[in-house]
Protein backbone atom coordinates (compact mmCIF):
# COMPACT_ATOMS: atom_id res chain seq x y z
CA UNK A 1 0.00 0.00 0.00
CA UNK A 2 1.37 3.62 -1.32
CA UNK A 3 0.54 6.56 0.65
CA UNK A 4 -0.54 9.78 -1.40
CA UNK A 5 -1.02 13.34 0.55
CA UNK A 6 -3.49 15.65 -1.11
CA UNK A 7 -2.06 19.24 -0.07
CA UNK A 8 -5.29 21.88 -0.09
CA UNK A 9 -5.71 25.11 0.78
CA UNK A 10 -9.10 25.52 0.41
CA UNK A 11 -10.87 21.57 0.21
CA UNK A 12 -12.81 21.24 -2.84
CA UNK A 13 -14.54 18.48 -4.91
CA UNK A 14 -11.53 17.86 -7.16
CA UNK A 15 -9.46 17.23 -3.83
CA UNK A 16 -12.05 15.03 -1.95
CA UNK A 17 -12.24 12.72 -5.21
CA UNK A 18 -8.68 12.39 -5.50
CA UNK A 19 -8.92 11.21 -1.63
CA UNK A 20 -11.47 8.98 -3.01
CA UNK A 21 -9.77 7.22 -6.00
CA UNK A 22 -6.58 6.81 -4.07
CA UNK A 23 -8.58 5.10 -1.45
CA UNK A 24 -10.27 2.98 -3.88
CA UNK A 25 -6.52 2.25 -5.76
CA UNK A 26 -5.75 0.60 -1.97
CA UNK A 27 -3.60 3.35 -1.23
CA UNK A 28 -3.88 5.30 1.87
CA UNK A 29 -4.67 9.30 1.41
CA UNK A 30 -3.24 11.87 3.66
CA UNK A 31 -5.42 15.30 3.58
CA UNK A 32 -3.36 18.70 4.65
CA UNK A 33 -4.25 21.83 5.13
CA UNK A 34 -1.13 23.62 3.66
CA UNK A 35 -2.52 26.50 5.92
CA UNK A 36 -1.63 24.92 9.24
CA UNK A 37 1.49 23.43 8.22
CA UNK A 38 5.23 25.10 8.93
CA UNK A 39 8.74 23.90 8.28
CA UNK A 40 12.30 25.55 8.92
CA UNK A 41 15.60 25.56 7.54
CA UNK A 42 16.46 22.64 9.20
CA UNK A 43 13.16 20.75 8.01
CA UNK A 44 13.51 17.07 7.31
CA UNK A 45 11.48 14.24 5.39
CA UNK A 46 11.43 12.57 8.48
CA UNK A 47 9.91 15.33 10.36
CA UNK A 48 6.40 14.78 8.54
CA UNK A 49 4.13 12.08 7.13
CA UNK A 50 4.09 13.41 3.34
CA UNK A 51 3.74 9.71 2.06
CA UNK A 52 5.18 8.10 -1.47
CA UNK A 53 4.27 11.79 -3.25
CA UNK A 54 2.67 14.96 -2.85
CA UNK A 55 0.14 16.10 -4.98
CA UNK A 56 -0.06 20.20 -4.50
CA UNK A 57 -3.53 21.66 -5.09
CA UNK A 58 -3.56 24.85 -3.39
CA UNK A 59 -5.77 27.50 -5.22
CA UNK A 60 -3.95 30.35 -4.20
CA UNK A 61 -0.79 30.27 -6.90
CA UNK A 62 1.56 31.82 -3.96
CA UNK A 63 1.17 29.50 -1.68
CA UNK A 64 1.14 26.18 -3.37
CA UNK A 65 4.59 27.65 -4.66
CA UNK A 66 6.15 28.23 -2.10
CA UNK A 67 4.79 25.06 -0.30
CA UNK A 68 6.10 23.25 -3.01
CA UNK A 69 9.57 24.79 -3.22
CA UNK A 70 9.63 23.45 1.07
CA UNK A 71 8.58 19.84 -0.16
CA UNK A 72 11.61 19.75 -2.61
CA UNK A 73 13.96 20.88 -0.29
CA UNK A 74 13.42 18.38 1.83
CA UNK A 75 13.54 15.84 -1.53
CA UNK A 76 9.64 15.04 -1.23
CA UNK A 77 8.69 14.49 -5.01
CA UNK A 78 5.76 16.49 -5.47
CA UNK A 79 3.33 17.01 -8.57
CA UNK A 80 3.83 19.16 -9.99
CA UNK A 81 7.44 20.32 -9.68
CA UNK A 82 8.72 23.40 -8.56
CA UNK A 83 10.00 24.37 -11.71
CA UNK A 84 6.63 23.41 -13.62
CA UNK A 85 4.42 25.57 -10.88
CA UNK A 86 6.22 28.70 -11.49
CA UNK A 87 6.48 28.59 -15.28
CA UNK A 88 2.71 28.12 -15.66
CA UNK A 89 2.26 30.69 -12.87
CA UNK A 90 3.24 33.81 -14.70
CA UNK A 91 1.75 33.94 -18.34
CA UNK A 92 4.94 35.90 -19.36
CA UNK A 93 7.12 33.12 -18.65
CA UNK A 94 4.69 30.75 -19.59
CA UNK A 95 4.49 32.67 -23.38
CA UNK A 96 8.12 32.60 -23.88
CA UNK A 97 8.60 28.90 -22.96
CA UNK A 98 5.72 27.96 -25.56
CA UNK A 99 7.10 30.10 -28.04
CA UNK A 100 10.92 28.98 -27.59
CA UNK A 101 9.55 25.31 -27.61
CA UNK A 102 7.76 25.59 -31.12
CA UNK A 103 4.30 25.41 -29.11
CA UNK A 104 1.98 27.26 -31.65
CA UNK A 105 0.83 30.12 -29.15
CA UNK A 106 -1.10 33.44 -29.73
CA UNK A 107 1.09 36.45 -30.42
CA UNK A 108 2.00 38.36 -27.05
CA UNK A 109 3.90 41.77 -26.86
CA UNK A 110 5.49 42.39 -23.76
CA UNK A 111 6.49 45.98 -22.18
CA UNK A 112 7.50 47.02 -18.94
CA UNK A 113 5.60 50.47 -18.49
CA UNK A 114 2.49 51.92 -19.26
CA UNK A 115 3.73 54.03 -22.15
CA UNK A 116 5.64 51.59 -23.69
CA UNK A 117 2.54 49.56 -23.86
CA UNK A 118 0.89 52.60 -25.55
CA UNK A 119 3.22 52.47 -27.81
CA UNK A 120 3.03 48.95 -28.42
CA UNK A 121 -0.89 49.39 -29.06
CA UNK A 122 -0.50 52.30 -31.79
CA UNK A 123 2.44 49.79 -33.63
CA UNK A 124 -0.04 47.04 -33.37
CA UNK A 125 -3.33 48.57 -33.78
CA UNK A 126 -6.31 47.35 -31.95
CA UNK A 127 -8.08 44.57 -30.76
CA UNK A 128 -5.84 43.19 -28.25
CA UNK A 129 -6.21 41.38 -24.97
CA UNK A 130 -4.57 42.70 -22.02
CA UNK A 131 -4.31 40.13 -19.25
CA UNK A 132 -2.58 39.87 -15.78
CA UNK A 133 0.52 37.83 -15.74
CA UNK A 134 -0.55 36.55 -12.53
CA UNK A 135 -4.19 34.72 -11.83
CA UNK A 136 -6.90 32.75 -13.60
CA UNK A 137 -10.80 32.13 -14.32
CA UNK A 138 -10.40 35.23 -16.43
CA UNK A 139 -9.99 37.78 -13.54
CA UNK A 140 -8.62 40.67 -14.88
CA UNK A 141 -8.57 40.07 -18.52
CA UNK A 142 -9.69 42.62 -20.97
CA UNK A 143 -10.28 43.02 -24.47
CA UNK A 144 -9.15 46.57 -25.90
CA UNK A 145 -10.70 47.91 -28.69
CA UNK A 146 -10.21 51.89 -28.45
CA UNK A 147 -7.95 54.32 -26.54
CA UNK A 148 -10.45 55.70 -23.92
CA UNK A 149 -10.78 52.11 -22.84
CA UNK A 150 -7.30 51.82 -22.97
CA UNK A 151 -6.96 54.98 -20.71
CA UNK A 152 -9.25 54.01 -18.22
CA UNK A 153 -7.49 50.48 -17.60
CA UNK A 154 -4.32 51.98 -17.53
CA UNK A 155 -4.91 54.89 -15.05
CA UNK A 156 -6.67 52.20 -12.48
CA UNK A 157 -3.40 50.24 -12.85
CA UNK A 158 -0.99 53.08 -12.17
CA UNK A 159 -3.57 53.52 -9.41
CA UNK A 160 -3.22 50.52 -8.32
CA UNK A 161 0.16 50.03 -8.40
CA UNK A 162 1.06 46.14 -7.63
CA UNK A 163 4.06 44.92 -8.38
CA UNK A 164 2.67 42.82 -11.82
CA UNK A 165 0.59 46.06 -12.78
CA UNK A 166 4.15 47.60 -13.96
CA UNK A 167 4.09 44.33 -16.73
CA UNK A 168 1.91 44.84 -19.62
CA UNK A 169 0.74 41.34 -21.35
CA UNK A 170 -0.29 42.16 -24.54
CA UNK A 171 -2.16 39.48 -26.95
CA UNK A 172 -3.46 39.36 -30.20
CA UNK A 173 -7.32 38.65 -30.37
CA UNK A 174 -7.91 34.98 -32.09
CA UNK A 175 -10.51 34.95 -34.31
CA UNK A 176 -12.06 31.84 -33.53
CA UNK A 177 -15.52 29.94 -32.48
CA UNK A 178 -17.55 31.41 -29.34
CA UNK A 179 -15.34 28.59 -27.58
CA UNK A 180 -11.84 27.11 -26.23
CA UNK A 181 -10.62 24.01 -25.85
CA UNK A 182 -9.53 22.60 -22.12
CA UNK A 183 -7.10 19.33 -22.45
CA UNK A 184 -6.27 17.87 -19.13
CA UNK A 185 -2.41 15.85 -19.67
CA UNK A 186 -0.97 12.98 -16.83
CA UNK A 187 2.26 12.94 -18.01
CA UNK A 188 2.62 12.74 -21.98
CA UNK A 189 -0.89 11.58 -21.85
CA UNK A 190 -4.10 13.32 -22.66
CA UNK A 191 -6.77 12.19 -20.92
CA UNK A 192 -9.70 14.15 -21.40
CA UNK A 193 -10.83 17.14 -23.70
CA UNK A 194 -13.58 19.49 -23.87
CA UNK A 195 -15.03 22.11 -25.22
CA UNK A 196 -15.94 25.44 -22.86
CA UNK A 197 -18.46 27.76 -24.50
CA UNK A 198 -18.79 31.44 -24.07
CA UNK A 199 -22.10 32.19 -21.97
CA UNK A 200 -21.80 35.50 -24.07
CA UNK A 201 -18.73 37.49 -23.41
CA UNK A 202 -15.44 36.82 -25.05
CA UNK A 203 -14.41 34.75 -21.79
CA UNK A 204 -14.69 30.77 -21.98
CA UNK A 205 -13.87 30.19 -18.15
CA UNK A 206 -15.75 27.54 -16.62
CA UNK A 207 -15.40 29.54 -13.30
CA UNK A 208 -17.38 32.22 -14.94
CA UNK A 209 -20.37 30.20 -16.23
CA UNK A 210 -18.84 28.42 -19.82
CA UNK A 211 -21.00 25.48 -20.83
CA UNK A 212 -18.71 22.49 -20.73
CA UNK A 213 -19.15 20.10 -23.59
CA UNK A 214 -16.74 16.80 -24.45
CA UNK A 215 -13.93 17.09 -27.42
CA UNK A 216 -12.91 14.52 -29.68
CA UNK A 217 -9.22 14.19 -28.88
CA UNK A 218 -7.44 14.59 -32.39
CA UNK A 219 -4.12 13.75 -33.65
CA UNK A 220 -3.05 17.69 -33.67
CA UNK A 221 -4.64 17.86 -30.46
CA UNK A 222 -3.11 15.39 -28.83
CA UNK A 223 0.44 16.61 -30.25
CA UNK A 224 0.36 20.38 -29.29
CA UNK A 225 -0.67 19.44 -26.06
CA UNK A 226 1.65 16.85 -25.41
CA UNK A 227 4.05 19.39 -26.74
CA UNK A 228 2.83 21.94 -24.40
CA UNK A 229 3.45 19.75 -21.16
CA UNK A 230 6.45 18.36 -22.04
CA UNK A 231 7.43 22.33 -22.96
CA UNK A 232 6.70 23.33 -19.18
CA UNK A 233 8.22 20.35 -17.49
CA UNK A 234 5.00 17.73 -17.52
CA UNK A 235 3.01 16.49 -14.88
CA UNK A 236 -0.72 16.67 -14.38
CA UNK A 237 -1.95 20.12 -16.50
CA UNK A 238 -4.66 21.69 -17.76
CA UNK A 239 -3.55 22.77 -21.66
CA UNK A 240 -6.02 25.43 -22.49
CA UNK A 241 -6.54 25.61 -26.53
CA UNK A 242 -8.35 28.07 -29.24
CA UNK A 243 -9.12 27.37 -32.83
CA UNK A 244 -7.72 30.20 -34.84
CA UNK A 245 -9.22 30.52 -38.21
CA UNK A 246 -6.01 30.57 -39.95
CA UNK A 247 -3.60 29.16 -37.84
CA UNK A 248 -5.43 26.04 -36.56
CA UNK A 249 -4.92 25.03 -32.81
CA UNK A 250 -2.97 27.76 -30.35
CA UNK A 251 -1.75 27.24 -26.88
CA UNK A 252 -2.71 30.32 -25.05
CA UNK A 253 -2.45 28.79 -21.60
CA UNK A 254 -1.07 25.76 -19.19
CA UNK A 255 -2.73 25.31 -15.93
CA UNK A 256 -0.71 24.31 -13.11
CA UNK A 257 -3.35 23.13 -10.52
CA UNK A 258 -6.31 22.04 -13.02
CA UNK A 259 -9.67 21.62 -11.88
CA UNK A 260 -12.02 19.18 -13.15
CA UNK A 261 -15.22 18.98 -11.59
CA UNK A 262 -16.62 19.93 -14.83
CA UNK A 263 -14.85 17.69 -17.08
CA UNK A 264 -14.76 14.69 -14.78
CA UNK A 265 -19.00 14.37 -14.57
CA UNK A 266 -18.90 14.01 -18.84
CA UNK A 267 -15.55 12.36 -19.63
CA UNK A 268 -15.25 8.64 -19.99
CA UNK A 269 -12.14 8.43 -18.32
CA UNK A 270 -11.82 8.80 -14.36
CA UNK A 271 -9.61 11.85 -14.17
CA UNK A 272 -8.80 11.91 -10.33
CA UNK A 273 -7.83 7.78 -10.53
CA UNK A 274 -5.56 8.93 -13.39
CA UNK A 275 -3.75 11.11 -11.65
CA UNK A 276 -3.39 9.43 -8.75
CA UNK A 277 -1.84 6.26 -10.80
CA UNK A 278 0.15 9.24 -12.29
CA UNK A 279 1.95 10.84 -9.06
CA UNK A 280 2.28 7.37 -7.44
CA UNK A 281 4.31 6.08 -10.51
CA UNK A 282 6.06 9.61 -11.04
CA UNK A 283 7.30 9.02 -7.26
CA UNK A 284 8.73 5.32 -7.94
CA UNK A 285 10.41 6.32 -10.95
CA UNK B 1 -24.97 25.27 14.03
CA UNK B 2 -25.32 28.98 14.55
CA UNK B 3 -23.52 31.20 12.18
CA UNK B 4 -21.03 33.13 14.00
CA UNK B 5 -22.35 36.13 12.13
CA UNK B 6 -25.75 36.45 12.29
CA UNK B 7 -26.91 33.23 14.33
CA UNK B 8 -28.34 31.64 11.56
CA UNK B 9 -28.78 28.08 11.19
CA UNK B 10 -26.35 26.26 9.36
CA UNK B 11 -26.06 23.13 8.02
CA UNK B 12 -23.31 20.82 8.41
CA UNK B 13 -23.46 17.94 5.98
CA UNK B 14 -22.02 14.44 7.85
CA UNK B 15 -19.79 13.94 5.24
CA UNK B 16 -18.36 17.33 5.68
CA UNK B 17 -14.71 17.75 5.93
CA UNK B 18 -11.81 19.90 7.66
CA UNK B 19 -11.06 22.45 5.11
CA UNK B 20 -14.61 22.46 3.20
CA UNK B 21 -16.20 25.48 3.36
CA UNK B 22 -19.96 26.03 4.42
CA UNK B 23 -22.35 29.21 3.70
CA UNK B 24 -24.81 30.45 6.14
CA UNK B 25 -28.12 30.78 4.04
CA UNK B 26 -29.07 33.97 5.93
CA UNK B 27 -26.43 36.01 5.61
CA UNK B 28 -24.40 34.17 2.69
CA UNK B 29 -20.71 34.51 5.13
CA UNK B 30 -18.59 31.66 4.38
CA UNK B 31 -16.65 29.65 6.71
CA UNK B 32 -14.34 27.29 6.75
CA UNK B 33 -14.14 24.06 8.93
CA UNK B 34 -11.45 24.24 11.10
CA UNK B 35 -12.39 21.33 13.39
CA UNK B 36 -14.62 18.44 12.66
CA UNK B 37 -15.53 15.61 15.72
CA UNK B 38 -18.75 13.92 15.37
CA UNK B 39 -20.98 16.51 15.88
CA UNK B 40 -18.65 18.81 17.33
CA UNK B 41 -17.54 21.29 14.45
CA UNK B 42 -15.91 24.73 14.91
CA UNK B 43 -16.02 27.06 11.78
CA UNK B 44 -13.48 30.00 11.07
CA UNK B 45 -13.90 33.07 8.39
CA UNK B 46 -13.03 31.40 5.35
CA UNK B 47 -10.31 33.61 3.08
CA UNK B 48 -11.61 35.75 0.46
CA UNK B 49 -10.78 35.02 -3.62
CA UNK B 50 -6.73 36.34 -3.71
CA UNK B 51 -5.54 37.97 -6.57
CA UNK B 52 -3.28 34.42 -7.18
CA UNK B 53 -6.27 32.49 -6.93
CA UNK B 54 -7.37 29.99 -9.56
CA UNK B 55 -6.13 27.18 -11.54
Amino acid sequence: MSKVCIVFDRLRSEEKMLEKQAMELGHHANMLDAKITRFDTDSKKSDYDFGDVVLERCVSYFRGLHFTACLEFMDIPVINKFDVASKCGNKLIMSLVLKKNNVPTPKTYFSFSADAARENIVDVGYPLVLKPVIGSWGRGVMPLKDKDTVDAIFEMRELSDGPHDRIYYLQELIKRPPRDIRVITVGERVIAAMYRKSSGGFKTNIALGADPELCKITNELEDVSVRASQAVGGGILGIDLMEDEKKGLVVHEVNNTVEFKGLSKVAKINIPKEMVKFALNSARK
Amino acid sequence: MNCPECDGNINIPDDASVGEIVSCPDCGADFEISKKDGSNVKLKQAETVGEDWGE
